[in-house]
Parts: structure tokens; sequence; C-alpha cells
């Protein structure tokens, strides 16, 4: 099923509209794809997230979600229970001071049951590893974990589709392999559909699919190890590839013949294999 | 000026049920010229220590001296130190608050050199803008909350270096940049490392950077200095640093599974280090001759 789709979508944040963040976008994300966003500041990943959930809405063209129009003010509510998101800075996204109420906050928002808002705190909480600090106060936790119970407070929801804006950036290594793999398991186990905007380079090698913006346009579109592997193309956006591919690219220049390498254990494999051969 | 802690102590919130000893003793010198990294885990006490460097945090057990003055003394002239010794907070474009970028740079040198006449005092504010790499004309008038991210932080990093200071600390300066913004970020930095800025300190995360940037650096855990030394000498201790929770370079990643396939590459862990010795032992090989 077709969770997302743009339609030549184009947005301006300008009332006279000289100026377009989003500038004719078309797209088509499947329900269950891990879709990582990349680009550099001000290249229209942001603009393009708050369009999927209807906290924008498109100045021209169209945006669907699960086929519902977010330009229908009477889908509103709907869409954005079916798609959540989680911001950057861990600090301001706590609403409450012990954390079983901060997760409940959405679902109290919706007017879920308070059996069934009790059930899914319980669920929420499992599914981010965060059990053991349900009567914990947000504030004296660690980054990461600040921002597994965001992700928690968003899967109270219960939606299908988990946006992530640069979710990670704010948080030290630890912090953000925890959220990487609760993402990772969210879209596995439960085939939840994640677009993931991110600066990392190695964060998009773990989605099924990397979109790169320029511009407010969405220029590259495909497999990630494809994407790097157009390294040319990727440097006249300003990205750059992730290190690995970047060293693997100086051994290739030099002539030394090793084939294609994303990360540090793939291009151990390629120089191993390049230097037995020789 | 050199930077010499002697058994550093802190502790938060001392006499209280929260009291939590965020330094235990750290013993650590960086001496001048230097472009030191400070690596560890949230809560490993990386960030109390930078701010005891220019008395945001006062003394309250051990030593501490920072070229001729020591933080220990009463006396201790601590405004001359601050102007001496420049802080860049973790996201620092957080903190502007000026209505134009002129303002909002002024502000520092206007509070440490009361005496300085206004001509003087736009100069340096001209040249400290000019020096993170932003163009004067177009951007003295403008209000710091219409610039986009990288500019924000460069115009927050210009009102630090403003007053010159000899030791530039930065907590995670290039955190939340884009890739190339990152880079834009450590090449300022150098060039500033090459002026009147004799010593940068930098706390950070980022393993790669470490290794592309620092002569020096220092693991802290648990309130002390676990590990001293190069980057090429703390990275190939990569069995410690695991066990400390922290992460290693790509190239320390990729040269620890070469070694388990017995390939030992000699390397300081910078990118074109590395990819120097591996072209040299593909050619020691005979690589490349074929041809």
């Amino acid at each position: 099923m077709e969770a997302v789709r743009f339609d030549n979508v184009k947005f301006s944040y300008e009332e006279d509209g000289a100026e377009f963040a989003v500038n004719g976008v078309s797209l088509s994300v499947e329900e269950g794809q891990f879709v990582a966003i990349l680009g550099r500041n001000g290249s229209g990943k942001s603009t393009l997230a708050k369009l999927v959930n209807a906290l924008l809405t498109p100045t021209e063209g169209k945006v669907t979600v699960f086929g519902m129009d977010t330009l229908d003010p009477k889908m509103t509510f709907e869409i954005r229970k079916s798609a959540g998101m989680v911001f950057q800075n861990p600090d301001n996204q706590t609403v409450a001071s012990v954390v079983e109420d901060d997760v409940a906050f959405g679902p109290e928002n919706i007017g879920v049951p308070r059996e069934e808002i009790g059930k899914r705190i319980e669920f929420a909480l499992d599914a981010v590893g965060m059990q053991a600090f349900r009567h914990a106060t947000p504030s004296r936790l660690s980054g990461g974990q600040k921002q597994r119970i965001a992700i928690a407070g968003v899967l109270a929801i219960l939606p299908k589709i988990m946006i992530l804006d640069e979710s990670t950036a704010m948080l030290d290594p630890r912090g953000r392999r925890e959220v990487m793999e609760v993402v990772k398991k969210l879209n596995k186990e439960r085939g939840m559909t994640v677009l993931l905007i991110t600066h990392f380079m190695d964060e998009a090698l773990q989605a099924d699919r990397a979109i790169v913006m320029h511009r407010g346009e969405a220029v590259m579109d495909g497999a990630p190890e494809e994407i790097f592997a157009r390294s040319d193309e990727l440097e006249s956006y300003n990205l750059t590839l992730p290190r690995a591919a970047a060293v693997c690219k100086q051994l290739q220049a030099a002539g030394m013949p090793v084939g294609n390498a994303f990360d540090a254990e793939e291009l151990a494999e390629e120089i191993c294999r390049s230097l037995q051969k020789g | 000026m050199q930077i010499v802690a002697k058994g550093l102590t802190y502790t938060y919130n001392p006499k209280s049920p929260f009291a939590s000893n965020a330094l235990k003793g750290v013993d650590l010198t960086i001496g001048e010229g230097e472009f030191f990294g400070i690596i560890g885990h949230t809560g490993s006490g990386k960030s109390t220590f930078v701010q005891h460097l220019n008395a945001l945090i006062r003394l309250t057990g051990g030593s501490l001296r920072v070229g001729e003055y020591d933080l220990a003394d009463k006396k201790c002239n601590f405004i001359e130190l601050r102007s001496k010794v420049g802080m860049v907070f973790q996201y620092p474009e957080y903190q502007l608050f000026a209505e134009t970028v002129e303002k909002d740079v002024a502000f520092g040198l206007k509070n440490f050199r009361k005496d300085m006449d206004e001509e003087a005092r736009a100069a340096a504010v001209r040249e400290a803008i000019e020096t993170v790499g932003l163009r004067y004309a177009e951007m003295e008038g403008r209000s710091p909350f219409e610039l986009s991210g990288g500019q924000k932080r460069r115009v927050a990093i210009a009102g630090v270096i403003v007053t010159k200071p000899v030791i530039l600390i930065l907590d995670e300066p290039a955190a939340g940049l884009d890739p190339l913004g990152k880079q834009e970020l450590m090449e300022l930095l150098h060039r500033i490392h090459g002026g009147w800025c004799k010593t940068v300190v930098i706390v950070s995360h980022d393993m790669d950077e470490i290794a592309e940037n620092c002569t020096r650096a220092a693991v802290f855990s648990e309130g002390k200095v676990a590990m001293e030394g190069t980057p090429a000498e703390i990275f190939s201790r990569s069995g410690e640093l695991f066990a400390l929770g922290l992460d290693v370079p790509m190239t320390a990643r990729c040269a620890l599974r070469l070694k388990e396939r017995g390939i030992d590459i000699q390397t300081d862990y910078t990118c074109r280090d590395f990819t120097d010795k591996v072209l040299a032992l593909w050619k020691a090989k005979g690589g490349g001759d074929a041809q």
C-alpha cells in the first residue's frame, strides 16, 4: 500500500511565494519502507517532513497520506494519527514530569479510554526498551533515553509512519546507537514506515532507500549504496561520502583494484581481497 | 599559556541527596600550541572540566593553573582570564540575542574592554566577523535570527574570538552541522589556531574528527582521565575504548579487521595516512606493476 504520495508539491514560507522551500517534488513511499532523506542545511528536508503530517500544507500540488489529502482540514486529525514526528532536541519534546505521563499525553489528547492508555504505555515503553524508567523523571535521563521516550510518545498514538527530523543530531554515539536500534526494530518487526532525516551518512546506509534534497528538489532517489556510488553527483550537491567510501574512492583513484565499499567492514574486506590477489 | 590541572575534584549539589561527584581527581596538562581533543561519554566529567578552565566553575578541590593565572588564588583576575580563555558552548547559536550581528559580536568586547574606543571596537568586530568567513558588509546590520544554522554558529563563534583569546575551548563545535558545514568549521578552527590563538581545545564525540584534527587527546571516564596521548596512541588501544563504551574512528575499525586477517597497518588513523599506508602495502606486494 502507498503510505505517502507527493504530486508536484511546492511550498513557500513567504506570502508572495517567490521562493520555494520545496519546489516541485513528486514521490511515492510504500508502507513498510525505511527512507533516509539527505541534503545540506536549508535544502528543504524538514519542510518535506512537515508536509507529510500536515504541519504544513502545500502551496501547490498535493500530498496524500494513505490516500488522505493533507489539504482537507477534516482529515488533519486522522493524518497526524497516522504519521508521528520526532524532532531534534531531546529537551523540548517532553511535556510531563513523569515518563508514563509524558507517553500518555498523545493518546489522552485524542480521547483514548483510560484502560487502553495503560496498555499503550506498556506497549510503547516496551518497544523502545524503557519499561524500567516508567516512573522516572525525563529531565534526569540521558539524551538517548529522552529521545526514546519521545519515540514512545509517538508510538502511543499507534502511527503507521514515523518521521524523525534529525532526531539523533544532538546525541552522543551511544544515544545515537540506541535510537537507531529502536527505529530499525520498529521498521523490521512491526513494518513501520520510517522517514529519517539525517546528516549522518552511516545512518542513511541502514535505510532501504535514500532521497537527496537540493534547493527544494528531490535530485537523487535510490538504494543508499547506489546513491553513494554516484559520488561526483553527490558532491555536486555539497554532500560528502561516508568516510569508508571516500577512502575506497582514493584507493581506486590510485589504481588499486578494490570494489566499492561503504563501511569499515566492507573496506577491510575489499583491501584484504585486493592484497591477497597481488 | 599552558594548562596544568592536578587532582581536580568537583561535586555538584554538595551535601544534598542529589550530590554527584563529577570530577574525581583530574591530572591533565595541555601545552601551548596544541589542538587538543577531549573525549568521553555524557556524564564523564568533560564539560565540568572545561568549564573550570575559565573559572565558570570555581575551583573547589585540587589545583589549576592556566598560564600565569592560579585559579585557586581568590585574588586571581578572573575577568582578564576569561578574555584570554574563550569558551564556545554546545549549540552556541541558541545564545545569540542582539538585534544585529554587529551588536551581538560586540557584546563580549564591550564588557571585557570598557576602555576601548568606538573605532577600535568596530574594527575588532569587523575582523572577527571576517575571520569566521562571513562578509562584514553583508552581515553587520542583519538580525542573527534570520541567518542559516551554519552562519548563526559562525556569528556565535565570532562573538567569542572578538577578544582574541589565547586559548579557545569549544564544546562539540561541529554537532548538528551538515558534513560540509563540519568540514568548513574545522578548517576555520585550524585557521584561527595558526594565529593569535595558541591553543584550541575541542570536546567531541566524533572520533574521526579527533583523529583528523587533534595533536593530542584525553579520554574522560567517571570523572578521571582514563587515557591520554596522540590520536595514534589512543586509537591503537581500541579494546580499552570499547570497554569504556566509546567508539574508534572508521580507519581504526578497518585496521582492526585487517589485523584479524593478518594484515598489520601502522597508521595515525587519519584517512590520508591510512590510504597511503594501504597503497604502500599494495605496492610492496607488486601491485600496480602488472600494468
